[in-house]
This record gives structure tokens, sequence and C-alpha cells, in this order.
């Protein structure tokens, strides 16, 4: 086994612990909520299409996009939201069985129930449920598998589980990794899955004793989960949590600090922000905070976890803030791009814009050599003639963002087909010639790998994308914090951060984000 | 004993009846079977007895007793019930499923299960090999055996029978009408049966009531309906097992060379 691979192994507890923790609460919530539902509805059958149609109806939502909208709507990241949709996606199965299972029992039995003096909540308790349990059951069972099959994709609304496994495998081409979270979360569907299963055969006459066992192999996972290490987000905010928060910012003007013991370092899902994020984790625990770390969160996740303080500090790029919250679509001299963000953060977010790392990510086009070449385009200008004739290949938001809106309008750019990729894939997919050209990221280590050329920019339609350290309003308020990053400060030239980025994402040798991050740290300025 | 007056039950608001203004009485220790067609209102009016469907208007009286003084429930508790579904207790065995109502009634495990023990013997069931069986594993006749056992368990005075002995094969329903008829002359129960089939009226019941389209037709003995029917369909009714039979000798003289 490769030191980079044990290196995940050993954060498996961690993940096992955390995505069991939100299965199990998902489902019992779910259960919880299904079983009165369905009495209720098996009793008044005019409500039952309707409520039957209202969950199924969510159950076709797909799973990462009701997880992202239980965002906006419970306004939180990590554990709530992941649980609500989690619950949510587990009630139709136990609905809909439950309902089954009662209205299925046979009608003459009810009738003699009823006959021999038994009351409605005698009928149910005593013949209907028990003769339900095994329908009820195999609902509960798919619940189960869904749930834990689901919840791996809670790790982009800030809930660590076994996606995280999946995700940063993803992102940095490390299929191993990826494997090991689907092989963690299959086996633990089937543990969960079994053990219902075992249930579900002590509804049997004389097998009682094995729904007892089924109960106290459930109780036990969810106390290994409870006491399972952790790591990302804490969710059990403190109740005064908000009130410190706010105190310290109020504490800010006056020079005072506040002291965090736990500092939770956030990184969006890709290669660079893994690196970047472990290089600001290692500078903040040599001096002395304890660190968080909370991977692969989606880009308007990250910000607004940091602007709600359920970070504290993360990389993020000048002119993603500048296009996306400032709203701005002119691109000023770069120095002017960063000291207009850092005004508009400090003031509307109470976020301190610590530094610049010194290199800059930018958007931009990329094509291979000889293809550029064979088309003669070098600059968005040539790209333009051509593009209708082209196939583009895109992250998910490049097309949807507002510095494309000005691309497209500044150039004319209209491209024949656009094909979305994971970025991973992307740039596999333009050096095996199946798209053309690429939206690419200035900094990335596979530019180099692949032989692409970034096409040029020469009327400035792209905003500068400086890469920054960003500070929670809590974290700007520890001195200490500040003092502790600014070593980092204008120190990575771009060729350094490609380098380092390369180490990860190359099919050969290959690196850890944290060894990178090691690799990174001995060159720095 | 059981007083039923002017019963009336309308499904729809009062537009139309499916009991119209039923009277009957049964004295203590009588059996009265209520025959006619499918939807003549028979069902129901039995279901009214015992407060499964509430009546729209009408009095009842059992052993003297306003059944409307107390809750619905609790009424069927004192009344045994017996269908032609017979609905055993798929869950529970036989013993349990006799012990149904004792337990509901909050009787003692020792008084259940001597009660248990005398009921199955009541009805020819061995308590020591049937009581721990499933439902499932045993035959129609026997299972309906158990269905009357768990009506009797609570000591009724007045028991109610849907077509009871309808979905049981012939010879086993022979034995059981007989097997009826001998616990409840021990026991002196009062019964009321519904069934469409007039051989088993004829056969049971101390005094028959035909209905027809919600209304009681005619009330009386099987000699007194067979002597003056009221109608053309009530002489009609009261012929059918005479034609049966006849047409049975026919086709037995027919078959035999």
């Amino acid at each position: 086994m490769s030191e980079a691979f044990a290196q995940q192994l050993a954060l498996l507890p961690a993940y096992l612990g955390a995505h069991l923790t939100i299965s199990l609460v998902g489902l019992v919530a779910g259960v919880l909520l299904s079983l009165p539902l369905a009495v209720f509805i098996a009793k008044y059958d005019r409500l039952r299409w309707p409520v039957l149609a209202v969950v199924g109806a969510i159950q076709t939502i797909p799973s990462l996009a009701l997880l992202a909208l239980m965002v906006p709507l419970l306004n939180s990241f990590g554990f709530a939201p992941t649980v609500a949709a989690l619950t949510l996606y587990s009630m139709l199965p136990v609905l809909r069985n439950t309902v089954t299972g009662i209205t299925g029992v046979d009608a003459g039995v009810v009738e003699a129930a009823r006959g021999m003096g038994m009351t409605e909540r005698q009928l149910l308790w005593r013949i209907e449920l028990p003769l339900a349990a095994p329908v009820i059951l195999a609902g509960i069972r798919t619940a189960a598998v869904w749930v834990v099959g689901i919840a791996t994709l809670s790790t982009p609304i800030g809930q660590t589980s076994l996606g995280n496994y999946i995700f940063a495998g993803l992102q940095t081409r490390r299929w191993d990794v990826v494997l090991l979270g689907c092989a963690a979360a299959t086996a633990l569907a089937l543990l969960v899955d079994g053990i219902i299963a075992l249930a579900e055969r002590g509804m049997q006459p004389g097998r009682r004793a094995l729904v007892g066992a089924a109960a106290v192999c459930l109780i036990l996972l969810g106390l290994l989960g409870a006491i399972a290490p952790r790591s990302g987000v804490d969710w059990f905010v403190p109740a005064d949590d908000t009130t410190a928060g706010a105190k310290s910012v109020a504490k800010r003007d006056e020079e005072s600090t506040v002291r965090l013991e736990v500092v939770r370092v956030g990184a969006k899902s890709f290669t660079e922000q893994y690196i970047l994020a472990a290089l600001v984790a290692d500078e903040l625990s040599a001096s002395g905070y304890r660190i968080e770390s909370v991977d692969s969160l989606g880009s308007t996740v990250a910000f607004e976890a940091l602007r709600r303080d359920e970070i504290q500090v993360y990389v993020d790029y000048t002119g993603t803030i500048w296009a996306n919250h400032l709203r701005r679509q002119d691109t000023p001299e770069p120095w002017q791009v960063t000291s207009l963000v850092a005004s508009h953060l400090a003031e509307n977010d109470g976020i301190r814009l610590l530094c610049s790392l010194g290199f800059e990510n930018a958007y931009t086009f990329a094509m291979r050599r000889e293809r550029a070449a064979a088309f003669g385009i070098r600059s968005l200008v040539d790209l333009a003639r051509l593009a209708p004739q082209l196939v583009v290949g895109s992250d998910y938001e490049f097309f949807s963002r507002p510095e494309w809106t000005k691309v497209s309008a500044t150039y004319g750019l209209r491209f024949g087909e656009v094909r979305t990729f994971d970025s991973t894939f992307m740039y596999e997919a333009v050096a095996r010639n199946e798209v053309d050209l690429i939206t690419a990221f200035s900094s990335d280590g596979r530019l180099d790998s692949f032989d692409l050329v970034v096409l040029d920019d020469p009327l400035a339609a792209f905003p500068p994308y400086h890469a920054v350290i960003l500070l929670s309003p809590r974290a700007a308020a520890d001195a200490n914090i500040a003092r502790s990053l600014t070593s980092l400060c204008e120190s990575i030239p771009v060729a350094l951060m490609r380098g380092a980025n390369a180490l990860v994402d190359r099919d050969t040798d290959k690196r850890t984000p944290q060894q990178a991050a090691v690799w990174l740290r001995e060159r720095l300025h | 004993m059981i007083s039923v007056e002017h019963l009336r039950k309308s499904f729809d608001g009062g537009r139309t009846f499916a009991v119209d203004g039923v009277s009957f009485e049964v004295p203590s220790g009588k059996f009265l079977a209520l025959i006619g067609p499918s939807g003549c209102g028979k069902t129901t009016t039995l279901k009214l007895i015992n407060r499964l469907i509430e009546p729209t208007s009408g009095r009842i009286w059992i052993d003297g007793r306003d059944a409307f003084a107390e809750d619905g429930a609790r009424l069927r508790r004192r009344i045994g019930y017996v269908i032609q579904r017979i609905g055993l207790f798929p869950h529970m065995t036989v013993a349990e499923n006799v012990a149904a109502v004792p337990r509901l009634l909050g009787w003692s495990n020792n008084r259940i299960r001597a009660r248990i023990d005398e009921l199955l013997q009541l009805v020819d069931l061995d308590p020591a090999q049937y009581g721990e069986r499933l439902p499932h594993e045993l035959s129609g006749g026997e299972q309906q055996r158990v269905g009357v056992a768990r009506a009797l368990a609570a000591q009724p005075s007045l028991v109610l029978m849907d077509e009871p002995f309808g979905a049981v094969d012939p010879l086993a329903r022979d034995a059981l009408q007989q097997a009826y008829l001998r616990i409840a002359g021990e026991l002196g129960l009062t019964t009321v049966m519904v069934t469409h089939d007039m051989s088993e009226a004829l056969t049971m019941a101390d005094s028959i009531a035909v209905m027809r389209a919600g209304r009681l037709i005619q009330l009386g003995s099987p000699g007194a309906l067979a002597a003056t029917p009221a109608d053309d369909f009530v002489r009609d009714l009261i012929e059918t097992p005479r034609r049966q039979v006849e047409a049975l000798h026919r086709a037995l003289a027919a078959a035999v060379p």
C-alpha cells in the first residue's frame, strides 16, 4: 500500500463515522415522520393520493439538487441540510410500504377485530401494524440503502461523509480513493440492510429475539458513529456561537483580539484548493491552532460558510468575487480589483481579505498546441471567427458565470457545441481531441502536462483572478491568525503553483495534496 | 333477549334507506335467521345491532339495556360476532385468537388460560393439539370452530353471525351447524344469524325474518311461513329447499339405472 493511500485510509474512521451519523439520523427521522403520516393517510384515503404524490415528487428531484436546495431553505450548511434532504428521501418507500401494508390487511380480519370490540387504536396496534410490519420493514430497508448512497453527495454542501473520498479522488485523479469511498459506502449500505433484514425475519412468530438483536446492532452502529473521530464542519454549533461572532466583530475595531482554538479551513473541490488548504492548515497548526478541514465545498457554499463563520479561512480568487458578489463586468487594473474586492468584503460581510498569494488562477480558453497551430488561433479574436465550428468543453459553471456573458459580448464568441465535464475529465477530453478547446484554469498543472496553450485575451474581457486568503469575521478578530499566515503572502509564483498542482494531478508518481503542500512550502519565496 | 324497534339506516343522507323500519324481538335462548336476497339490508341490520354501523334512527335493547347507552366498542365486547370470512388474526396462535376479547377486558392470565381450554373443548378442538397452532395450519372448518370459540370467549348472551358457515365445505358445515346448536342450547345463547340459504334457516332457526329492499316482509316460525306466506316472494323463498330436493331426487333417479 502506498503511503498516500495509507494517509487516505487513516481518514476512514472519521468519514465513516460522519457518514453513519447522517445516514442513521436521516433514516430514523424519515421513519418517525413517515409512520404516523402513513397511518393517517391509510385511514383517510382522500388524503392518500395527494400526500403520496407530493412525497413522490420530492423523490424525483435529483439528490444533489435536493441537498443543494436545503442550504438556502434552512439557511445553514453541513449537518442540518444534509439530514433534512436524507429524511425527505427516506420517506417515500416507508410511506408507500406502510400504506400498502395497512390497507392490505385482510378485510375479514379487520371486520372481526372491530366486531369483537377493538377500538380503532387497538385495531392499529394489535392487528394492522403487526401484520403490516414485514412490508413496512422492507420499505425501511429500501430507504436505508438509498440514504447511505445519497449521503455521499453531502460533501459539496459542507458535510463530511464517505463522499469526501469520491469528490476529492475525482478532482485529484485518484481512482483508488474514489473506489475506497464507493466500497466503504457499499459495505455500510449492505451492513445496514442486513441488520434490518434481521429484524424483518424476526417478525415471524417465535423469532422475536431477532428484532431485539437488530435493534441492538443499530444502536451500537449509532454509538460508533457518535464516538468516531470528527473531521470537517462541527455541526453542533454552540448556542453562544453567533454572539461570540458578533462580539468578536465588535472587538476588532478596538484592536483587542479574540483567540480561536479551532480553525476550520475550507477548500473548494479542485486540486489547487486542496493543496492551498493544506498549506494554510500547516501554517496555522504550527502556530498552535487545532485544524478541522472542510473539503470539496461548492464555490458559493464556501463563500457563504465563511461569511457565516462556519469555516474561518479559505482561498478564493478576486475575479470570482468581482463577478459574483460585486456583480461587476468592467475590468480595471488587477490591483484595483483586489482592493475593491477587499473593501467590499470588509464592509458588507465582515470578511477580511488578508493578501494575495502571488499568483493568478484565471479562467481562460486552452487548446492543444498543434491544434491551435493548425487552426491558426492565438487569441480570443482568432477564436471568435472559428468558434461556430468548434466544440468547447467546460466545467459545470463557466457558461453560467457572469464572466462568460462579458467575454462572449466582447469578442462575439458563439460556439458550435458546448459539452460539460467534471474538470478532471475536461482536460482528458481535449487531450484526446474529443473537444477542440476547453475553459481552463491558468494555474492548472495539466496545462503543461497535456501541452495546452492558453489563448490571449487582448481586450481584457476576463477580470484578474488573483488567489487571495479570506478570513471569516471571527478569524479576522484573532490577529494571531493573520500573523501566522502573512508568510504566505505574495509567496507563490504561478509556475510554482502549476508545479504543485501537477504533482497531484499527474498519473504517475502521484502525490497527495498534503505532500504537494509540503513540497510547495519548501520552495516558498 | 334482544329487541329492535323501527331501525332505519340511510347511507346517502336520507334519500334512500338500506334498512327501513325494521322491528323484531328474539327471546332469550332463541335463534332468529335473517334471510333475503343480496343487498336486502340483512347484513346492515346485523351490523346496526352491534353498532359497527350507527343507525339513522331506531332503538335497540339487549337484555333490557339500551344498546346506545354505552360506547360502541365496549358494547361489542359483550356480543359474540362470527363472520363468513372468519377473520382469525393470522399473526396469533389459536389460543391467542380465542384470548383476544378477554385480553381487551383485562382478565387475569389464569382465567384466560382456563377459558381457552374450556372453549376449545366446547368446539371439539383438543387444546393441547390446537392451542399453539397458527390459523393457516387449520382447515376451513377448524378455523371457523376457532372463530366461534373466539366469539364466545367473554361469555356473551347474544351472538351475531353473518353467513358463518358459508365458506366451509359441506361436510364440515353440517357438523358445525349441529355443534353450534348444541353449544347455544347448553349456554342459553340468543342468536341472530344472517343467511341467504333457506335450508340453513329452516334447520337452525326458531323464527325467520324475511327481508327485501330494506324492509322486513314477514317474521314468523318456519311453520308459519310455510303455511301462510305473506306474498309470492316469501312463498318462492320458502319453497326453494323443496325444489332443490326434488331436483336432487330426479338427478339421482336418472343416475341410478
